[in-house]
């Protein structure tokens, strides 16, 4: 593959835009500003093509040129590139001429959209010359590390709170990471790991990792385009928890824009939450860039970031594309993963479940019209938190083993349909 | 003597009310704001606090106690 020389700049502050070398650093040293990985897109026009991108592998990798890694790829050589669907019973059901569904839910390796940030930062991590990484999470980006740090062979430390499911956990330690379970309250243990950031020289993926990390998302944005045939679509429904996919998906639709890879960055962003945890969706609802941080109390645990990083940057994806935003209610969550399945057999988490709600709700509300082209991304799946679903499935029928208890059992099933 | 950066998000019943003063005359902190943003219904400020490791402490606990949130610069970095 060919390799761009000087395609990254460096680092930027997203508020003051004071420039840094690149290094494992993430905050304005003067304004305390996050800070975002800068290209050198006049480098990078004219050498990224359609057809160099589809000479890569079929995996995030193909755009390894937008991506913030100057080696070799180190780990997760098979992420990404994760189906694109068109719908037609989801979409008949929602009545929308155009949609389609991106499945991250089938994700390599652990079933989820962070393994596209996590294999960035561990592969950056290396480059950096570190040994360790880390991060404090519950779910899929603990999982998604403690993996991608096996396979690098490095050390890794997960932090989670004490009081998390047993089931939770399993899917992590797996792995073999060091998990650190931590006494105390949410707010005890998030300030703990942003000291553990600060004091050891480890690789916090999304700590002093995250400008190379959240980049990883970007590649959710370029799969849209490429596998629509590099054109926008008229509407991507994201679902935010800390807000950075919504912005990177954004910043990747401008960004093949300004390559020439597409005609123009046509796409309404739309932000999905859910109603226990939606500060984003409120600033969009109130037209405020002005974020109040909420206390999560709802059944999207994989959306559940009460005071999200990027939530600013959130907003202004969605306002500044001409999106708009929808909260769901638990039970439209459940409704909406039910729908998901019963009508193109994909099984996502509850965070595919607001998606779908959300989206539900835009179109009913005409902020999505029926005639456009829509992308609802699906970011998780389902078989790691079947809990949800407990008290709301059951068996049809129970029969003993014989031909005419199912006779009659299948005669009583149908009598029932019909009625 | 121990640093933070912190983010402190004030409940509109506090916008009024000289808080960050009070951490400095009471308790002997050493602030330097970075980055605010204050109405008349909601206030952040990014600042770096400087002072001995219990008296960081004893401010923080203090300023928790008067309503206002109190994050690292990060906010929220528990992650699902």
């Amino acid at each position: 593959m060919k390799i761009v020389m000087g395609k990254l700049k460096g680092l930027k502050c997203r508020e003051c835009g004071r420039r840094y070398p690149s290094s494992p650093v993430h905050i304005c040293e003067f304004c305390f500003g996050p800070l975002e990985v800068d290209y050198d897109y006049d480098a990078l026009k004219g050498t990224i093509t359609r057809q160099s991108i589809a000479a890569g592998p079929p995996s995030i990798w193909r755009y390894k040129e937008l991506l913030p890694i100057e080696g070799d790829v180190a780990v997760g050589h098979h992420v990404g590139f994760t189906p694109l669907i068109r719908s037609q019973n989801l979409a008949e059901e929602l009545g929308v001429r155009e949609l389609w569904i991106k499945n991250d839910s089938v994700c390599h390796p652990t079933w989820s959209f962070k393994d596209r940030v996590v294999s960035v930062a561990v592969t950056k991590a290396k480059e950096f010359g570190f040994d360790t990484v880390a991060c404090a999470s519950t779910g899929n980006l603990a999982n998604s590390v403690a993996a991608h740090a096996a396979e690098a062979r490095m050390k890794s430390y997960i932090f989670i709170p004490a009081d998390l499911e047993q089931g939770k956990i399993v899917a992590t330690l797996v792995y073999q990471p060091t998990l650190v379970a931590v006494e105390g309250t949410y707010d005890e243990v998030n300030r703990l790991c942003s000291e553990v950031s600060d004091k050891y020289r480890w690789a916090f993926v999304n700590i002093n990792i995250r400008p190379y990390y959240s980049e990883g998302s970007k590649t959710y944005g370029y799969e849209i385009l490429e596998q629509l045939g590099w054109r926008a679509p008229g509407h991507i429904v994201v679902p935010c928890a800390g807000g950075s996919l919504i912005t990177k998906i954004w910043k990747a639709i401008r960004e093949c824009a300004t390559l020439g890879l597409i005609d123009r960055p046509a796409t309404k962003m739309h932000a999905a939450q859910a109603v226990g945890c939606g500060p984003i969706v409120t600033m969009v609802k109130n037209d405020t860039d002005i974020l109040t941080p909420v206390r999560p109390n709802t059944i999207a645990k994989s959306l559940a970031i009460g005071n999200p990083a990027d939530g600013y940057y959130a907003y202004r994806s969605v306002k500044d594309s001409g999106g708009y935003g929808e909260h769901a209610t638990d039970e439209e969550i459940v409704e909406g993963m039910l729908l998901l399945a019963r009508t193109e057999g994909i099984f996502t988490e509850t965070a595919g479940g607001v998606t779908v709600a959300v989206t539900k709700k835009l179109l009913e509300r005409g902020v999505i019209p029926r005639d456009e082209s829509v992308v609802i991304c699906i970011t998780g799946n389902g078989l790691k938190t079947p809990d949800v679903l407990y008290e709301r499935l059951e068996t049809h029928v129970t029969i003993r083993p014989s031909l005419s208890a199912f006779d009659r059992a299948l005669a009583d099933l149908k009598s029932q349909a019909r009625s | 003597m121990a640093r933070m950066r912190v983010r402190l998000t004030f409940p509109p019943e506090r916008i009024q009310e000289p808080v960050i003063y009070h951490l400095v005359k009471d308790f002997d902190i050493v602030t330097n704001i970075r980055r605010a943003d204050v109405t008349a219904d909601h206030g952040w400020v990014i600042l770096e606090l400087e002072a001995k490791e219990e008296t960081l402490e004893r401010g923080i606990a203090w300023l928790k106690g008067k309503g206002v949130k109190v994050d690292p610069i990060e906010r929220d970095v528990i992650v699902p």
